[in-house]
């Protein structure tokens, strides 16, 4: 059976079991969503968490970043990861026992104040926006390489997807899908990455494969891998694997910015709200990392082994190019969707990859975790399953993304601010259109990307630290912060991150270097400064206008310990 | 009131504060510190075929923080005990 049937199958069946088991576990539970979820073991609340945290950016853009930027990829491990602590030490209790639903209520209520509400419902629509724009590309890429399309043409099918899964199945709450999400998506990651550890170097853990020396029959044998890497690197042209070019500050403030945005996404904290106790909470957190961990863990490893794997296919081992006649079949099928380039510079016939004058190949990152099994020539079940991995990966994200777009905008802004009189039905149509409008713009963003998956991604984490995060933390932890104070914060940490990125990105990306970057941040660590923006003019302005008043200070003291905690209440 | 005085509130809260700070002075350590700032020097030492502050940007901060959070969560079980905070 050919990779294309078998892929169908695979994807076939696990589209299969999440339906059964979102219609089987909807039957049993009638009663609202959120206190369905209430009923869930921290262990299985955690593990959905960390389906609907990893998406298409962590299962197929990171480790392929990580592959051509070595240590500089480290920040996207670190930084989407670490967030986790910040979240369970700082956030998540205490916003549990607040007991509401959304961040824009938490902000609301806490600030005693509409315009707080209403700005916390614009960042939300905004940070979930960009998130999704980055997912769309993600699906693209998939789509594109199994159905053998153009990546526009694989955006597109990706999106209709998930806009009927959205709209028809509206999975949120069903836990239980995303338990088997995760299982597939964790499954399908740690097969080809065992596989591959043990045929390079004969570990069985891709952990501390990728720090052995590399095993018999293999290329550069009897060498640390790292060490081969490194010496690669240096012969083609290309940075160091095992240090970086980027400058600290900047490998600083990406770091920042995704651990302090992961803590501000609403599609994350909202996890929190709605298990049954405030010590569930914690535990939550903390199994959602022990999960997020067993993908995380073994990225580095799949970019170390999918960097030499991809050096020896193309430079051959003797590293003189192999010819391309004699390529092996993932490259031309690769080539189709445009996301490989061969080009003989040199007439010579052969192909040849490296960081200089000489490199005739031009490889998108985004493929190298869908291209890897193939790379490692394994069996067609084991790439056909990695497709299915990364559409359950992308699929689960994108769908509860979009949830909190629709519900930002027919909930929060429309019936608790703008509109309050609209009935139940026009609320349900607004939300539609909201989703169709979100799912139009981000296939166009899909189609037209302003960087890669994960780095698209990484926009809406420094808007979230930016925005949500400072505004909490003060919330929780300085019960006198006042709304003027959080209003002002918000707004110009908000616009000040924004439109670093929209200049830098998009109105003069032939700037968008080094020399011309504030304090050498990039856009992508902005978010760090914005942040710490958002804190010095909350305080500042919170200084010139007063304490909260005592109401607000006694619901401050009340959230700080768990005892009286009830279920989360709608409003 | 959850506390019978304000003093065992404020005791209690100044407890977890002390906890939370200290674990993430360990947070920044392992990845602001060993897996940023300090890893060139740290690249100086190997172990198996790691670079020691590569691995901690790679591995070692991600596995410190999964620790972290379960001594948070254990800490504060025990803590809410103490002060008579916690759920039924």
């Amino acid at each position: 059976m050919d990779i294309q049937t078998l892929t169908f199958i695979i994807v076939g069946l696990t589209f299969a079991l999440y339906i059964a088991i979102a219609v089987w576990s909807r039957a049993g539970s009638t009663n609202d969503f959120y206190v369905a979820s209430g009923g869930v073991h921290p262990v299985m609340n955690g593990m959905a968490t960390a389906a609907d945290w990893m998406s298409a950016a962590s299962f197929i853009s990171m480790a392929g970043i990580i592959s051509f930027a070595g240590y500089d990829g480290s920040v996207y491990l670190m930084g989407w990861t670490g967030g986790y602590v910040l979240l369970a030490l700082c956030l998540a209790p205490y916003l549990r026992k607040f007991g509401k639903f959304t961040v824009p209520d938490f902000i609301g209520d806490r600030y005693y104040s509409q315009t707080a509400r209403t700005i916390a419902v614009i960042c939300a629509i905004l940070i979930s926006f960009t998130y999704i724009a980055g997912q769309m590309r993600g699906v693209g890429v998939v789509f594109s390489r199994f159905l053998e399309v153009e990546i526009a043409t694989g955006v597109f099918i990706g999106a209709v997807i998930v806009f009927f899964y959205t709209v028809l199945g509206g999975m949120k709450g069903i836990t239980y899908t995303q338990v088997a999400q995760y299982c597939v998506l964790a499954f399908a990651y740690l097969v080809p990455a065992i596989f591959i550890s043990i045929y390079m170097t004969g570990h069985f853990l891709p952990q501390t494969g990728f720090g052995a020396t590399i095993a018999e029959g293999v290329a550069g044998e009897g060498q640390y891998l790292l060490q081969r890497l490194d010496g690669l690197s240096e012969e083609l042209g290309l940075a160091a694997y095992t240090s970086g070019v980027k400058s600290k500050i900047d490998v600083f403030a990406i770091t920042a910015a995704l651990m302090v945005g992961t803590a501000g996404l609403p599609h994350v904290i909202v996890r929190f709200f709605t298990v049954p106790k405030v010590r569930d909470a914690r535990r939550s957190a903390g199994w959602a990392l022990v999960f997020i961990s067993v993908v995380y863990l073994t990225a580095p490893s799949i970019a170390a082994f999918a960097k030499v794997n991809l050096i020896n296919t193309v430079n051959g081992p003797d590293l003189t190019g192999v010819k391309y006649e004699q390529a092996p079949s993932w490259i031309k099928t690769w080539e189709q969707t445009g996301l490989i380039t061969w080009e003989d510079k040199n007439d010579d016939g052969r192909m040849f990859y490296s960081g200089d004058e000489r490199n005739e190949m031009t490889v998108d990152r985004d493929i190298m975790v869908l291209a890897n099994p193939e790379i490692a020539d394994l069996p067609a079940w084991v790439v056909a399953l990695v497709a299915a991995g990364g559409v359950a990966a992308a699929l689960s994200t994108s769908a509860g993304l979009l949830l909190v777009i629709s519900t930002s905008v027919s909930h929060d802004l429309l019936k608790r601010t703008l509109a309050p009189n609209i009935t139940d039905r026009q609320e349900l149509m607004w939300a539609r259109i909201a989703a169709g409008l979100a799912i139009a713009l981000s296939t166009w963003f899909g189609i037209n990307p302003p960087g890669f998956v994960a780095q698209v991604v990484a926009f809406a984490f420094g808007l979230a630290a930016a925005s949500f995060f400072p505004a909490i933390i003060l919330g929780i932890f300085y019960k006198r912060m006042n709304s003027t104070g959080a209003i002002a914060g918000m707004v110009v940490g908000v616009l000040f991150t924004l439109a670093y990125i929209i200049y830098f990105k998009f109105m003069n990306p032939a700037a968008n270097n080094a020399e011309n970057w504030l304090f050498g941040i990039s856009p992508e660590g902005i978010g760090t400064l914005g942040m710490l923006i958002n804190f010095a003019v909350s305080y500042i302005v919170h200084k010139l206008t007063g304490d909260a008043p005592q109401a607000t200070q006694d619901l401050v003291e009340s959230i700080r310990y768990p005892k009286g905690a009830g279920v989360a209440t709608s409003h | 009131m959850a506390f019978k005085s304000e003093e065992l509130a404020k005791a209690y809260w100044r407890e977890n504060i002390g906890l939370v700070l200290k674990l993430l002075a360990v947070w920044f350590l392992v990845s602001y510190g060993f897996g940023i700032i300090l890893v060139d020097w740290l690249n100086q030492i190997t172990f198996f075929g790691f670079k020691l502050g590569f691995w901690f940007a790679q591995q070692g901060s991600i596995i410190t923080f999964v620790i972290l959070i379960f001594i948070y969560i254990k800490r504060m079980a025990a803590l809410d005990n103490k002060y008579e905070v916690h759920e039924d």
